[in-house]
């Protein structure tokens, strides 16, 4: 098996139940390969582990099974090689957002000046656009001004690995478009290995090389890998004018609504069966299969 | 509006103090007294023969009370001797008293409270003492402090330091047990020392809450204090209010009672003060 940038190996999380000895298996059997620079969008419904798997990637949460290895390493708990944004912005509320940037600034780079700090800091508040506001404290920014403090500081300590748990689900539509923008923005720029949860379809399609989706838990798996065969850079004025635009978005909403539940139902007969469920995501282009006929309840697969 | 607002409760404050001064005044005026008639009682003799009753009940009037202050207060630092300090002197061996005591219980109180609140095992192990210590009126542990220390000054010290320490304990240990899990994420993601986590992140998250908890305590040892210097004499304001009640110098206890009144807001304002650079909004 080719080594990516990123490997997700057999991965599975499983919890003690209150009302039983058996263990409550959330997802299981999670094989993911990830390339450098990539941009990888995972999308499932509530409850079917995805923040936990994103958890594990940033070293904030074990897993039951499975390990990951990023550049040849092993992840084993928390560092500045993962950045992480969470939906909760999570900034230091007694901080100004110059200061919460350069809060990271200082834990990546302890060893620099305060004057290439402040610099470094400042570059990347003003890619988000935070030149004005960069004083103000989390309290005086708006929403969508506090995901941009968080996405600097995040892009600021330049992680080889760039975690996004539904950074945009708390901002209004308006908003969480010119961001997403600015997101698009600001990666290309930097080219960063990116790994985000989102429930938004449309913002996956815009965003990613690639959705990940996961099965309905328990026994949650990640189903399929869905390239976003569109070129950029990408607009979301003009994105969908783009011809794999509808495909892509009904082949993610039909198995948003329909495949998720019918996979997920075969994953616990297979898991009852006791068969291995380590498996690799279906790889699918909606964009080129147009012709095909919309396949059937797919196989989940197993290695 | 405000303004109006601000102005309006200043003009109805006047006007309460005028009224309970005006109260004050004619509930205190000297009635016309009877001649007097036959032998002094014995109270008498010991007042002096009740010539200076200048008031019916014996309670001075407000003017009076003013007048006495003004004397007061326009030589605060005099010394002539053990029984006759300035109110300046007084309150200062009070203030100093209380600070030293409160210092000390936050040199202890802080720290300790920093660990308890980090470890939920020590939260656990400690809470049973410190909910049983808490309680006790810290004046009970004023015959044991004489015993032990044999110093009464340093015992009044330890008064204070006993009755400052618990609020700043419970305060630390709570601020520091409920800091976000967000932020401590924030930590952990940039790889942030224990000792570099406990200074950038816990430390500013918990000040708000440990400064609520030392002005408490602040407050609580400004109550004590007075108490304290009745039991233990020699100084302080506690010590002037008994002797000049002993003296049955009842001018000078209510202009007592005002100047601890006055120097317990000024404590309680300038933590106050110390609170707002480390409050900040979520």
């Amino acid at each position: 098996m080719s080594k990516g940038f990123l490997e997700i190996e057999n991965l599975s999380q499983r919890f003690p139940q209150p009302d039983s000895s058996d263990l409550m298996t959330v997802f299981e059997g999670v094989d993911v390969t990830i390339n450098k620079g990539e941009f990888v969008c995972l999308i499932g419904h509530s409850g079917c582990g995805k923040s936990t798997i994103l958890n594990v990637l940033a070293g904030l949460a074990t897993p039951t099974d499975g390990n990951v290895i990023m550049d040849n390493k092993e992840i084993t708990g928390p560092s500045l090689d993962q950045g992480v944004i969470f939906q909760n912005h999570s900034l230091l509320p007694w901080l100004s957002a110059r200061d919460n940037v350069m809060f990271a600034v200082r834990a990546r780079w302890p060893n620099w000046s305060k004057a290439k700090r402040l610099e470094h800091a400042e570059r990347y508040l003003h890619m988000v656009g935070l030149d004005h506001a960069m004083d103000r404290k989390p309290a005086q920014l708006s929403g969508g001004m506090r995901q941009r403090v968080g996405i600097a500081r995040a892009f600021a300590i330049e992680p080889k690995l760039l975690l996004m748990d539904e950074p945009f689900g708390a901002l209004d539509a308006l908003t969480r478009g010119v961001i997403q923008e600015e997101l698009l923005k600001i990666w290309s720029e930097t080219h960063q290995t990116v790994f985000m949860i989102t429930h938004d379809v449309d913002e996956a399609i815009l965003l990613a090389d690639r959705v990940l989706l996961m099965t309905n838990g328990p026994h949650a798996q990640v189903a399929e890998s869905v390239k976003i065969d569109i070129p950029r850079p990408r607009t979301r004025a003009t994105l969908h004018q783009e011809e794999a635009y509808y495909p892509i978005r009904n082949h993610l909403v039909d198995f948003l609504v329909e495949g998720a539940k019918v996979m997920s139902a075969k994953a616990q007969e297979a898991a009852a069966r006791g068969d291995n469920p380590r498996h690799t995501p279906r790889i699918v282009n909606p964009a080129k299969s147009e012709a095909e006929p919309e396949p059937g309840p797919r196989m989940v697969r197993a290695v | 509006m405000l303004s109006n607002l601000n102005f309006r409760a200043t003009v109805l404050s006047l006007v309460m103090l005028v009224v309970f001064l005006g109260v004050w005044q004619l509930a205190t005026a000297p009635e016309v007294i009877a001649p007097q008639q036959g032998e002094l009682s014995e109270y008498e003799q010991l007042m002096g023969g009740g010539a200076d009753r200048s008031s019916s009940s014996g309670i001075p009037a407000p003017t009076q009370v003013f007048s006495h202050a003004f004397g007061e207060l326009s030589n605060p630092f005099y010394d002539a001797g053990p029984n006759d300090k300035g109110i300046g002197i007084q309150l200062a061996y009070s203030i100093y008293r209380v600070l030293l005591g409160f210092a000390l219980a936050a040199l202890i109180a802080i720290p300790l409270g920093f660990v308890i609140g980090m470890s939920p095992l020590l939260n656990k192990a400690f809470d049973p003492y410190i909910q049983i210590l808490k309680p006790i009126s810290p004046l009970a542990w004023m015959p044991l402090a004489l015993f032990v220390i044999r110093d009464s000054n340093m015992s009044a010290i330890f008064v204070i330091f006993i009755c400052s320490i618990w609020p700043m304990l419970v305060n630390t240990a709570y601020g520091v047990a409920s800091v976000r899990n967000d932020w401590l994420n924030v930590a952990k993601t940039h790889q942030l020392s224990n000792l570099r986590t406990a200074f950038t992140v816990i430390l500013p998250a918990a000040a708000p809450t440990i400064l609520t908890g030392m002005r408490i305590s602040i407050g609580i040892a400004w109550l004590v204090i007075v108490a304290a210097e009745m039991l233990v004499g020699g100084t302080g304001i506690g010590y002037y209010i008994w002797n000049e009640w002993n003296n049955l110098d009842l001018a000078s206890v209510i202009f007592a009672i005002i100047m601890i009144g006055i120097v317990g807001f000024l404590l309680d304002a300038s933590l106050a003060q110390a609170t707002k650079f480390v409050r900040y909004a979520d």
